[in-house]
């Protein structure tokens, strides 16, 4: 990417999920660090979602999930990503998310998987630190 | 007051910890309280006898050496089966009155096979699609003995309708029955995000709730007005109390509006908190409600009944306050947290479990939770005297600030036209936002320190047994709505959902029509789908 461009970001809330205190705080602090932040608000399905990315271009996207529903969700979105040929978009999904799910994650693609008490600037720099772009 | 000499007014030294002391509110504490702090105390006034106006002491007069708290831990997952067990092992072990926590999808008046359900049946609450599961959930539980909480906003009258039916197949009437639906769809806007239709229809499903309530099912409370998830979505203290007084409010004002008379029902209406970690400032916060609530009700609604005037709140301690880090440390935060409560005179108690930033609690650490509060009741002693924190010159000056602070918030609702104006401006959401993100960074600025988390101790890595939800829930729940939809009169089922929907267009209160519908074993989603199709769906502005 260009030196000047600023780092674009989508901030989401995938499914039903209302617990929005996290997202919310991040989005702000991605901001605070020079960052475009979007934030998409609740209730976002993966189509939605997808539908956002292919609009917004962002270099990357950060979902909070909270709910549990990380397992579902996740990969659905990450195939209809790969049905679109996005496959230079940072993916990542944090929240409450257990150490024995990550694997699973991982190899649909997300990174990330930051939990409570994350220190802001571990997830800018992790944002800094993983563009694919 | 004259005779203070300046050595008992103590003024913060060079020496000290930290160069401010304030609390989760941005209160800044003194290093001492006097009687000048509280010069103008007038105790009958102010604080007056337990029980009695302005109820500072205590909803009751002899408070919790009459009856202990109710113990009411908040429990629901999987399917309906699953829960009742849980239930069953809660009475078991002495837990008082059951709360029930429904499944995302239930919350949202969707089916368990909707699109929009995918991933969430089972994972954060039980999950509910009709009378069937209603029955199972509470197969072997005498609805007439016990008293039940549910947590449950936008479908809330869905779910009352329910209970009463399966309380009526357990042979039981509908004025027996006790026990409280949150139905607060104003703070789903400022907080909790849970809503469904636009805030006017809202408004009056949830009217329709209480005047159906006043005449057919006199011992429920017929609204949980929450500050806790105002809280958890990252308000300070004040704002917490200060925004869920202002629902409060607004609900006794819409229902004086329908033509109900203040009486009848604002005895019906309870309140639920919050209990975090700073101590004082938890007690003052439920101190200061119970005041501002007397004096508003009595003086401005024109209230003539004690009972309308008295507040009566459950808390839950703060979910958000829980570290995922080294978790055991959440059993020592919870007992502070509970105490709190408890010195704040609550009438019921719901103590988080330690692991509940990890996942839903597991039975080993629902146990030490409802244990918490059982060595709370019988072993401390804070239980045997009412309000013993009063009379401090700190508690008395700070419940005092914490009223002032939400007369100030208050005033500037007002200016924006009421609540719902307010919510339709973002007022309440960005105050919430800019406060969460300013907790936010004093933790990570080590102003505000939380222990195994930022205090830069050693770490041990936590190896905290999990429940999972297994995927089979969703699939056993899909199955069995499925099976039952062949099994009832699609037809009598569609004739009702008709009759709702007339209802709904015109101005009847639809609580019969709802009763009807479910009778017949409607879905939760059908029924949903009904309204929306009448009322249509809200839409939030997307801020941060």
């Amino acid at each position: 990417m260009g030196e000047k461009r600023k780092i674009k970001v989508l901030v989401c809330k995938p499914g039903l999920d209302g617990h929005d205190r996290g997202a919310k705080v991040i989005a702000r602090a991605l901001r605070d660090a020079g960052m475009e932040v979007i934030y998409t608000g609740l209730h976002q399905t993966p189509d939605m979602i997808v539908q956002t990315i292919l609009q917004e271009d962002p270099d990357a996207v950060m979902l909070s999930m909270l709910s549990g529903a990380h397992k579902a969700l996740c990969p659905v979105i990450m195939e209809k990503l790969n049905e679109n040929d996005i496959d230079d978009v940072l993916v990542s999904v944090g929240g409450i998310i257990p150490d024995e799910d990550k694997p699973f994650l991982e190899k649909h693609g997300l990174k990330g998987f930051y939990g409570p008490g994350t220190e802001l600037k571990t997830i800018v720099e992790f944002v800094k630190n993983n563009l694919k772009r | 007051m004259t005779e203070i000499d300046e050595s008992k007014t103590l003024k913060p030294t060079k020496t000290e910890r930290r160069k401010k002391f304030t609390n989760l509110s941005n209160i800044e504490i003194k290093p001492l309280y006097t009687p000048e702090d509280i010069e103008d105390f007038n105790y009958d006034l102010d604080l007056g006898t337990p029980g009695k106006y302005p109820f500072t002491r205590g909803a009751y007069p002899s408070m919790y050496r009459g009856r202990l708290w109710t113990m009411r831990q908040f429990a629901g997952f999987g399917t309906a089966a699953q829960t009742n067990t849980r239930y069953k092992f809660l009475l078991e072990h002495g837990t008082t009155g059951l709360s029930v926590a429904f499944s995302l999808h239930t919350i949202y008046g969707y089916e368990a096979d909707d699109d929009e359900a995918l991933g969430e049946v089972g994972k954060e609450g039980v999950s509910i699609d009709t009378l069937k599961d209603m029955e199972r959930l509470f197969s072997g539980i005498d609805l007439s003995k016990i008293s039940t909480s549910m947590t449950i906003n936008a479908p809330a009258s869905i779910l009352l309708a329910m209970y009463i039916v399966t309380a009526e197949k357990q042979g039981h009437t509908a004025d027996k029955l006790r026990g409280t639906i949150q139905n607060d769809i104003l703070k789903e806007y400022i907080a909790q995000k849970s809503w469904v239709f636009p805030p006017e229809p809202s408004m009056r499903l949830i009217i329709d709730t209480i005047e159906y309530c006043a005449k057919s099912v006199p011992q429920w409370y017929t609204i949980s007005i929450s500050g806790y998830h105002i809280r958890e979505a990252g308000s300070t203290a004040v704002q917490e109390l200060a925004f869920t007084l202002a629902d409060g409010f607004a609900y006794v004002e819409a229902a004086m509006k329908r033509g109900l008379d203040v009486d009848d029902f604002a005895p019906r209406l309870s309140f639920f908190f919050n209990s975090h970690n700073n101590f004082f400032e938890e007690v003052c916060k439920y101190r200061a409600a119970r005041r501002i609530w007397a004096k508003r009700l009595k003086n401005k609604y024109g209230a003539k009944k004690i009972e309308s005037m008295r507040l009566r709140f459950h808390t839950q301690t703060a979910g958000v306050s829980l570290s995922a880090q080294e978790p055991e440390n959440n059993i020592a935060r919870v007992t502070i947290q509970g105490l709190a409560a408890v010195l704040g005179g609550t009438q019921s108690l719901h103590t988080n479990s330690f692991d509940e930033a990890l996942c839903l609690p597991t039975e080993k650490a629902v146990k030490i939770a409802l244990r918490t509060q059982q060595i709370i009741a019988h072993e401390s002693g804070v239980a045997d005297t009412v309000d013993p924190l009063a009379g401090s010159y700190y508690v008395e000056w700070l419940t005092n600030k914490m009223e002032e602070e939400s007369e100030v918030y208050f005033e500037k609702i007002e200016a924006l036209g009421g609540v719902i104006p307010a919510i339709k401006a973002n007022f309440f959401q960005k105050e919430i936002a800019t406060a969460s993100y300013k907790y936010q960074r004093e933790v990570e600025a080590r102003v505000r320190t939380i222990v195994g988390v930022n205090d830069d101790q050693l770490r041990e890595p936590c190896a905290t047994p999990l429940l999972k939800i297994d995927e089979d829930v969703a699939r056993e729940q899909i199955e069995n709505l499925q099976r039952l939809r062949d099994q009832r009169s699609n037809e009598k089922v569609q004739a009702k959902l008709d009759a709702l929907k007339e209802a709904a267009k015109g101005t009847e209160n639809l609580m019969p029509y709802i009763i009807d519908a479910i009778r017949e074993y409607a879905s939760i989603g059908e029924v949903m789908a009904t309204l929306k199709d009448v009322f249509g769906v809200y839409v939030e502005d997307s801020i941060f």
